[in-house]
């Protein structure tokens, strides 16, 4: 995050887009001091610093990301801040959660304090960092979750690990709930799970994939469900990827139990058929699953269920994949092509423009509670613009990320971002 | 083209070409191998013109050719059929046309793999010349000299005749 | 939404449609299992001669590639790679001495520089020797020796061969395989090639802890009960039961399986009297099957044996020959 003063900014021919819909006719904004100060004519009459032009484009509140791994600290081979947060830019958004998994593992003040450090000299958006909940996330010890929590941390996961034990996990609730913190869960049974990597149904029966259940979700959802609405905890479920985890969140929801939860990107636009051809890059934790879970995810997302879509971004080097895939790391590099997926989804009329907009912004910045996701004067100019009608290649030059393995490579996708803008400065626009 | 040449006459010709030569070389009890597929029918005329009762070979020298390396195997292989031992026997080896040699050679090769015969004696009904290798056809009932757009073709088994066409047609 | 178009069939097929790679029988259509038989059948009438060698692969290197260690299977793609009259190298490669995802690529690279032309690949992952012919020089044909629990191909076409032999055709067969699919690559390409060479029916028999979710969808019928899934059947093939099955709780014991899922004579009664019994080997007597059956009139199991070489034969000449031909421009190679 820089913080010199911003210089004033105009954007022309833009659409206002946001998550209650769309703006009827093109209009301008005025951008001053970091927030947003005028629109139309008042807009256009001022003197700003900067006129962007950005006709054809939409103009919206910018992407908020509930989990991105931005690999630092760690070794650099995979990523770091500076690439991560780049690429994060360049797909619109303007906050990214930063996963607790890096290396070492987010489970001190000290390492959220240096997160913040680097990301504060780095990183051209805004970084949040999510505390582990456990120590080493090995769901054994409680991490320092207020002093967490005072170094920056906005809330807590325990990566893709969960925590085995219910007891322990009971206890974090509890504590969690004791001081109002917001605990992202990825619901996962390790029991049940096991060795797998690939959803358990046609693909893995053909291919002789080691299969993750799908009970080894919904067994897992069912319990922090219960013991989430025992303990008063405000629970979140990262990522969930089955059409039935959909239907007990919101039964859950419908008996007031506060819990929320997202789902990653390409669970909406894949199915367990990308595996179909080993291709390593769709190993992803939780595995695509059936179409019919697919369904009931966007469903979920439709009705708001489910609030919000995250990128789930793990970029790797390029060895971390090249292998049979049952030896390959999991994760894709997605964070830049959320946006495009989405308009996918869009065209395809399985979500309305708005309805992915919502799940990107007001969505997931609701879950944190974050006053951002709004386009009104007078709140913080985190602001996306983009061109619905552009279309970019995703290859290894035109990725910002390190990893270079995004989900669609080689053919044009829809949606180019012009302009994303940071607390009033712009943070990337094509070179 | 076809009527250029009359097959019972040079089925004739090579019958009376492949009795001389046996008789030349004191041979009584000849083991008759066809190549596929053109020798094979020519082979079965010459087992019955011959009167012999022991069956005649069939090869398939598919396994044995030169040139795997630049066109690979025939989709289509069937498996030679030989149904006495080669081991010191008197081969008569028949072929529908001889040019280059390679085929005689990969199906002498073959033969050789299932034993060491005696002798080997080649009889070809068409004889284009043209030879890549030092082979030459013991009985021939005629020979041609074709153009480089000419190509020359035995078709069968009921009835036998010889079709010379061009090129690409 | 789609997602990638799957590149199974394109990977292991050359423009024309000929074999180049054997990775799976997914994706290989009727014509062509049958012309890998037909091919094994000239194959087998090689190996009757008193010179029992063609020099179909003179010159050409062929790498065993084996990162899980089988003899027997290894010997059988020893044998038919010298039949064919090629160089063979067996690397036996101990996959849990190096650190996971290095192994591979790294072996690999060194490989290239042998300018070999042929890998056969064993290996513990599914999917590694699809990953292996994506990731060598183009030219090299890959061959599948058994990956994971993903495909067995050699060993189900020397089952498809051994059937056609007995039972002449495959139209109005019911095949039954037997035991542990879940963990079986044998299974699953058997399954695949009854299905693609038209039998009309495929059951499996094994208790659901054995069975694969979905299984139905590889196209077989799900019998539970032994008895009843042994009426009517013209082959049934009995799968090997690996005795670690009893650790993960998925079998409570060798002699409760072989109760109820093992092949005795009494039980063999019940299919058709013309019924062959099959078994991909080694044997676990008394665990699969009882002696008086493996070594039973019924038994084809040593015929397995013969039919394995042919069929890898076959395959091997078959990939080299389809390389071959990427490489030739069209209009060449005109014969001889």
């Amino acid at each position: 995050m820089k913080t010199s003063a911003p210089e004033s900014l105009c954007i022309t021919g833009v659409t206002l887009l946001s998550g209650a819909g769309i703006g009827d006719q093109v209009t301008s904004v005025l951008i001053q001091d970091g927030a947003i100060a005028a629109f139309g004519k008042q807009a256009e009459q001022a003197t700003a610093d900067r006129v962007l032009q950005a006709e054809g484009c939409y103009l919206s509140p910018g992407f908020v990301d509930l989990y991105c791994n931005l690999r630092e600290p760690g070794n650099g081979q995979k990523g770091n801040i500076a690439s991560e947060t780049r690429a994060a830019a360049k797909g619109g958004f303007t906050t990214v959660c930063a996963a607790p998994d890096s290396s070492p593992i987010n489970d001190t003040g000290a390492v959220t304090r240096l997160i913040q450090e680097v990301a504060s000299e780095r990183s051209p958006i805004r970084v949040l960092p999510l505390g582990a909940t456990t120590r080493g996330l090995e769901g054994e010890l409680l991490s320092d979750m207020a002093g967490l929590t005072a170094a920056g941390c906005v809330a807590f996961s325990n990566g893709s690990l969960g925590i085995r034990d219910a007891r322990v996990l009971r206890r974090a609730m509890a504590y969690a709930r004791t001081f109002g913190y917001t605990l992202m869960f990825q619901p996962n049974n390790r029991a049940l799970a096991a060795d797998g990597f690939a959803h358990d149904g046609l693909v893995t029966a053909r291919l002789g994939l080691l299969g993750i259940p799908e009970i080894a979700e919904t067994t897992a959802v069912m319990e922090l469900l219960l013991l989430a609405e025992e303990t008063g905890v405000r629970l979140h479920l990262s990522q969930i990827s089955t059409a039935r985890a959909v239907e007990m969140v919101a039964e859950a929801q419908a008996r007031g139990v506060a819990v929320s939860a997202d789902v990653a990107m390409h669970q909406l636009v894949f199915t367990e058929d990308a595996l179909s051809g080993f291709d390593s890059r769709f190993h992803v934790i939780p595995p695509l699953r059936s179409e019919n879970d697919r369904q009931g995810l966007l469903t979920g997302l439709r009705t708001g269920t489910v609030s919000a879509v995250v990128s789930q971004h793990q970029p790797h080097d390029p060895a971390a994949k090249r292998a049979p895939l049952g030896e390959t790391a999991p994760g894709l590099s997605s964070v830049e092509s959320v946006l495009s997926m989405g308009l996918m989804l869009v065209s395809d009329g399985e979500l309305t423009l708005p309805e992915l907009i919502r799940a990107l912004t007001s969505g997931p910045a609701g879950v944190l509670g974050l006053g951002v996701g709004e386009l009104r004067i007078g709140v913080g100019a985190d602001l996306c613009v983009f061109d619905p009608a552009a279309t970019w290649v995703a290859n290894d030059t035109s990725l910002q990320s390190t990893g270079k393995h995004g989900p669609i490579l080689g053919r044009p996708l829809p949606g180019v971002v012009r302009y994303t803008i940071s607390q009033g400065s712009v943070a990337w626009q094509p070179t | 083209m076809t009527a250029l040449l009359n097959m019972d006459t040079l089925l004739d010709d090579l019958e009376a070409g492949l009795r001389r030569q046996l008789h030349e070389r004191g041979i009584d009890n000849p083991a008759l191998i066809g190549i596929r597929t053109g020798g094979v029918w020519l082979a079965d005329v010459l087992h019955k013109r011959l009167g012999l009762n022991e069956p005649f070979g069939e090869l398939d020298i598919s396994f044995y050719r030169d040139d795997f390396s630049r066109i690979g195997l025939n989709p289509r292989v069937q498996p030679s059929h030989l149904p006495f031992e080669t081991e010191g026997r008197d081969i008569v080896l028949v072929d529908d046309v001889v040019m280059s040699g390679r085929t005689i050679r990969a199906a002498m090769n073959e033969i050789f793999d299932y034993g060491r015969p005696a002798s080997i004696l080649l009889v070809a009904l068409i004889d284009l010349g043209a030879r890549e290798l030092p082979i030459h056809p013991d009985v021939v009932a005629k020979e041609l000299s074709l153009e480089a757009h000419q190509r020359v073709k035995l078709q069968g088994p009921e009835p036998l005749s010889v079709e010379l066409r061009e090129a690409g047609q | 939404m789609t997602a990638t178009d799957s590149s199974l069939p394109t990977l292991q097929l050359t423009r024309e449609g000929r074999l180049k790679h054997f990775l799976t029988l997914d994706g290989l259509d009727q014509a062509l299992l049958t012309d890998i038989l037909d091919t094994a059948d000239s194959f087998i009438e090689v190996g009757e001669r008193s010179i029992k060698k063609v020099p179909l692969l003179r010159g050409r290197t062929v790498v065993n590639l084996f990162f899980e260690s089988s003899t027997r299977t290894r010997s059988t793609f020893e044998l038919a790679a010298k039949r064919l009259s090629a160089d063979v190298l067996n690397l036996d490669i101990n996959t849990s001495a190096t650190s996971k995802g290095e192994t591979l690529s790294d072996t690999l690279l060194n490989l290239e520089a042998m300018a070999s032309d042929m890998f056969v690949v064993r290996h513990s992952q599914s999917g590694a020797p699809h990953f292996i012919a994506e990731t060598v020089t183009p030219g090299v044909a890959i061959i599948n020796a058994g990956d994971g629990r993903h495909a067995h191909p050699t060993q189900a076409m020397l089952d498809m061969l051994t059937i056609r032999q007995h039972k002449g055709q495959f139209a109005g067969l019911k095949v039954a395989i037997v035991g542990d699919i879940l963990h079986s690559r044998v299974a699953r390409s058997q399954i695949r090639a009854l299905n693609t060479l038209g039998v009309e029916e495929v059951r499996v028999i094994a208790p659901a802890t054995l069975l694969p979710k979905d299984v139905e969808s590889l196209g077989c019928k799900v019998e539970y009960d032994m008895r009843h899934g042994l009426r009517d059947l013209d082959v049934i093939i009995m799968l090997r039961l690996q005795r670690e099955r009893m650790e993960g709780a998925l079998l409570p014991s060798e002699r409760e399986f072989y109760r109820l899922y093992g092949l005795n004579e009494e039980k063999l009664a019940l299919a058709d009297s013309r019924c062959i019994v099959m078994h991909p080997g080694p044997i676990n007597r008394g665990v699969e099957i009882e002696s008086a059956v493996a070594d039973g009139p019924q038994s084809v199991i040593l015929n397995q044996v013969t039919n394995g070489i042919a069929v890898r034969m076959a395959v091997m000449s078959m990939a080299m020959s389809g390389q071959v031909s990427e490489r030739v421009q069209p209009g060449e190679g005109a014969g001889q």
